[in-house]
Formats: C-alpha cells, sequence, structure tokens
C-alpha cells in the first residue's frame, strides 16, 4: 500500500472538501446537502466495490475471459440505467444494451486491432469502462432530449405525417435535433482539452509518475475512443428510437410522458 | 387548376365517386388505456358538401378525424375510405389524399414557401398558385418566415400545404378554434368554395353558429358516438348521392 499514489487519509483528507460544500449548501439554503453526501458515499461504496472486483479479474492467472465476462456485466448495467433514467420509452434498455454493444465492438476493436493497447485484462476492462460510462451518459441525453422532442413537437410530427411523410421523413428534424445536443458536450470537450482543462485519465497518469508526453498520448487515444463510441452509440440508439416511436403504420406512439 | 403530383402507391385508393359515402365508420370503437373514446360509431360521410360535426368537448370529434386518414386505428370496428376498409391501402397514400387541417395552425421551421415543400409538391408555380388560392400572395408572404405569419395567416398557410396536394377529401379538426372572428370567417369561406369544387369536407365544430353557415349535412356527437344526424339531398354540385347515414 506504501507504492499507492494516494493513501487511504488522504481520501479522508479529500473527503473534507465534500464537507465544504455540504456547508456552503445549507448555508446558502440550496437543499443540496443530503444529496452531495448521498452521491459522495454512493461513489465511495461503488469505486471500493469496483477495486475488489478487479483486484479479482485483474489478478495474474485470471483467463480474459472472465475480463470481457465483466464487460458484458458492465454493458447490462448501463442498458438498465439507461431503462431506469428514460422509463417512458419502452425497450430502451435492451436498445442502449445493443448500441453500446456494437460502440464496444467498433471502438474496442480497432484499438486492439490495431495494436494500439495489447488484449489484456489490465486494458479490457478499463478502456471498455470509460467508454460504457461516456456513451451511457450520451444515450440517456439523447433519449430524454428525444422524449421532450417528441412531447413538445407532437403537434409538428403528426401534421408532417397528415402530409404523408414516411415516419423517417418526419421524424428527421426532430431526432436531428436531440442527436446534436447529446453530442455537442462531447465535442465541446475534447475541443477544449489541455486549454481550459486536464481530463481526468491524463491527470491520473501524471500523478501516477507517467511522462507527460506518454499520458498525452493515452489521453489522445481515450478521447477519440470516447467521441467515436459516444458518436457510434447515440446513431445507433436514434435509430432504435425511430422504430420505436412510431408504429409499422406510421402512427406516432404515445409515451407515457404525453 | 392544380395537378396532382405524382402519386405514391396512389393507384390502389378507390376513386372519387359521387354516389358513395366519402367515409364509412361502422360500429367503430376507439380506446386507450383503458378508456374508451369511442364506442359502437356508425356513420356514413356523404361525398359532397360540407358535412359538420358538432357535439360537446370530449365527445369524440377529433378521434373521429384522426381515423379518417389513420393517425389512429379504431380499436373495434371498421373505417372505410370509399367503400374500402382503410386498413388495406397504403397508409401514406390514404394520407395524401385526406387532407388533415388541424385545430392549432402548424407551421414548420423555415418560409412560407419551404413549409409547401414538405408536401413533396416542388414545382414553384403550383406553389405559388396554392398560396394565391388561399388568399396569401405568393410575392407578398411566400419568402415571409412561417413563425411570423398570424394565426389565421398560419392556418391559411395549412391549409394551402393540404391543397397543394389536391386532396380527395379534406378534414378539418376545429380549424377556427384558435383564430378571430374575421379570420375565421374567411377560413370558412376559403373551405366552403373548396367543397363547391367538388371536394368533400368534414368539419369538425363546438360552434352551432357555424353548423349553421357552413353545413349541409349536421352529425351529433356526444359521449364517443353519434346521436343525430341530418342530410341534405341538395347537392349544389347537381350531383345525387343515394347513399344513407347509417347513423342512429
Amino acid at each position: 500500500m506504501t507504492d499507492a499514489p494516494v493513501q487511504l487519509w488522504g481520501v479522508a483528507a479529500s473527503a473534507l472538501l465534500v464537507g465544504v460544500a455540504i456547508a456552503l449548501s445549507a448555508r446558502a439554503g440550496l437543499g443540496l446537502g443530503r444529496s452531495l453526501a448521498g452521491a459522495s458515499l454512493r461513489a465511495l461504496v461503488q469505486l471500493g466495490l469496483l477495486g475488489l472486483v478487479l483486484t479479482a479479474v485483474l489478478a495474474q492467472g485470471q483467463p480474459i475471459a472472465l475480463s470481457w465476462a465483466w464487460v458484458a456485466v458492465m454493458i447490462g448495467f448501463a442498458g438498465f440505467t439507461v431503462h431506469r433514467r428514460v422509463p417512458e420509452v419502452p425497450g430502451l434498455g435492451t436498445l442502449a444494451a445493443v448500441a453500446f454493444t456494437a460502440a464496444a465492438i467498433v471502438t474496442l476493436g480497432v484499438l486492439f486491432g490495431a495494436r494500439v493497447f495489447p488484449v489484456n485484462a489490465t486494458t479490457v476492462v478499463p478502456l471498455a469502462g470509460l467508454m460504457i460510462g461516456n456513451v451511457m451518459t450520451a444515450t440517456v441525453l439523447l433519449a430524454r432530449r428525444v422524449v421532450a422532442e417528441f412531447h413538445d413537437k407532437r403537434w409538428e410530427i403528426e401534421a408532417r405525417l397528415a402530409l404523408g411523410q414516411p415516419s423517417s421523413q418526419a421524424a428527421a428534424p426532430y431526432l436531428r435535433d436531440a442527436l446534436r445536443t447529446a453530442l455537442i458536450p462531447q465535442i465541446e470537450t475534447t475541443r477544449a482539452v489541455g486549454i481550459i482543462f486536464l481530463p481526468g485519465a491524463m491527470v491520473g497518469l501524471l500523478l501516477a509518475g507517467v511522462e507527460p508526453m506518454d499520458a498525452v498520448q493515452v489521453q489522445l487515444v481515450v478521447m477519440y475512443l470516447v467521441l467515436g463510441s459516444v458518436a457510434v452509440t447515440t446513431s445507433v440508439v436514434a435509430l432504435g428510437l425511430r422504430r420505436t416511436l412510431f408504429t409499422a403504420e406510421h402512427q406516432l406512439r404515445v409515451l407515457s410522458h404525453n | 387548376m392544380l395537378r396532382r403530383p405524382d402519386p405514391r402507391p396512389a393507384a390502389s385508393l378507390p376513386t372519387a365517386d359521387q354516389t358513395n359515402a366519402v367515409f364509412g365508420f361502422d360500429e367503430v370503437g376507439f380506446s386507450m388505456r383503458g378508456k374508451a373514446i369511442l364506442r359502437d360509431l356508425s356513420l356514413e360521410v356523404p361525398a359532397w358538401g360540407v358535412t359538420a360535426v358538432a357535439g360537446p368537448s370530449g365527445s369524440g370529434k377529433s378521434t373521429l378525424t384522426r381515423l379518417c386518414n389513420r393517425l389512429i386505428d379504431a380499436t373495434e370496428g371498421t373505417v372505410r375510405f370509399r367503400g374500402v376498409d382503410v386498413r388495406d391501402l397504403d397508409v401514406l397514400a390514404l394520407r395524401r389524399a385526406v387532407g388533415m387541417v388541424f385545430q392549432r395552425p402548424t407551421v414548420f421551421e423555415g418560409t412560407a414557401m419551404q413549409n409547401l415543400e414538405v408536401t413533396g409538391v416542388h414545382d414553384r408555380d403550383l406553389q405559388r398558385s396554392a398560396l394565391a388560392e388561399v388568399g396569401l400572395d405568393p410575392d407578398v408572404f411566400g419568402e415571409r418566415e412561417a413563425a411570423t405569419l398570424s394565426g389565421g395567416e398560419s392556418q391559411r398557410l395549412c391549409l394551402a400545404r393540404v391543397l397543394l396536394m389536391r386532396p380527395d377529401v379534406v378534414v378539418a379538426d376545429e380549424p377556427t378554434a384558435a383564430l378571430d372572428q374575421a379570420a375565421a370567417r374567411q377560413l370558412e369561406e376559403l373551405v366552403c368554395s373548396v367543397s363547391h369544387r367538388g371536394v368533400p369536407v368534414l368539419w369538425v365544430t363546438h360552434d352551432p353558429e357555424q353548423v349553421e353557415r357552413i353545413a349541409d349535412h349536421r352529425v351529433v356527437m356526444d359521449n364517443g358516438t353519434v346521436v343525430g344526424f341530418t342530410r341534405s339531398d341538395e347537392d349544389p354540385a347537381g350531383s345525387t348521392d343515394p347513399a344513407n347515414g347509417a347513423a342512429p
């Protein structure tokens, strides 16, 4: 443990900053104290459990299949999370899980196929985890935006259908807006990196003593991985949502939100 | 005279026939989330003139119109377009034949002319004729942003969009509900002139005075079904329509 870049007392000290945030929230009457404490505690428990699992998965001699099995669990849980956050869209969890799988195949396939990283437990699980976390956030953003657009613009969409447009054409302007909403934060993050902020992966590597240029190269690969996977996933989900939100007879389904 | 644009699989649609009802509803029911909105509704909508459907809010009038172009499907019974079950027709061709004007004037992003592009009719002259037909001077309104139009102008643009497709029938769901009296009268006159040219109109309203002004045939709805039907036998276009109303 003495070789670890951060000791347990360091984690405890950083938790004091959460205490500061809670105190400020109470002073300003924001009512966010419970949420801040809950989120911080949850992160502690989840990351602690993840550490235990990764220790087992990454242990010497473990088969690589165990890592891929863990990736499958992450994809399933991410799909369930998307379903829970946007319950208005039936079948969204399954659709998201399929899209996450497609994105994992494409992006990890490129990284491992081009031998950017070797295929082993220490690369498969972290890269897949990083990718899945980002695409899950983008998918929730996309789905929420689509639900809102289809609720607010229901009249417009039905007017287009009534003019004889097929559902793919009638939905296109609204799906396009939702896709832009989901992709723009990722594009902005990519654009601002290195000038306005240092990304987490790079900070972690620098703190761990990795040479700056090596850290930059890893960070670039990670950012391109995330950008590519978010684009693939949101496109697949948007296509799937279109099929979910209309019947085969080009009728707009009623969501529970409506 | 506007020419019908190249039809999609419109050949499968039944041809206009003054002797048949334009729409037939046979013991139609519609339920959503377990709630019955239409029940045991039977009606024959004459193939000429303006058929006004009146009734209190929640009586199922708007639902009736949405069945005509299959924005929704009946959960019971059969809806017919010129004698053919609408479920046997190509739904996109049916929607181009059944021109629909909604209660809320719904314009899309872009200019008035760009709104007409949505119909798939790209002929500039036809688009200008359609605007002129509804009293919107194409030189004045053609390049105006649709979002800047008044409620009455927007609704007339919606009617122009429908007329550009040369529909076999116009279905209007309380199209004057959001308009002032002058704009409402203007729209009534426009739609009546369309019916005088031989295009039947199904017009939903909650205004009894409007029924008096526009209706050739009168349907009264309440509690999800037809409770009254009066049809005129005088066809101003000169043809007779022996089909009789099947409503109770």
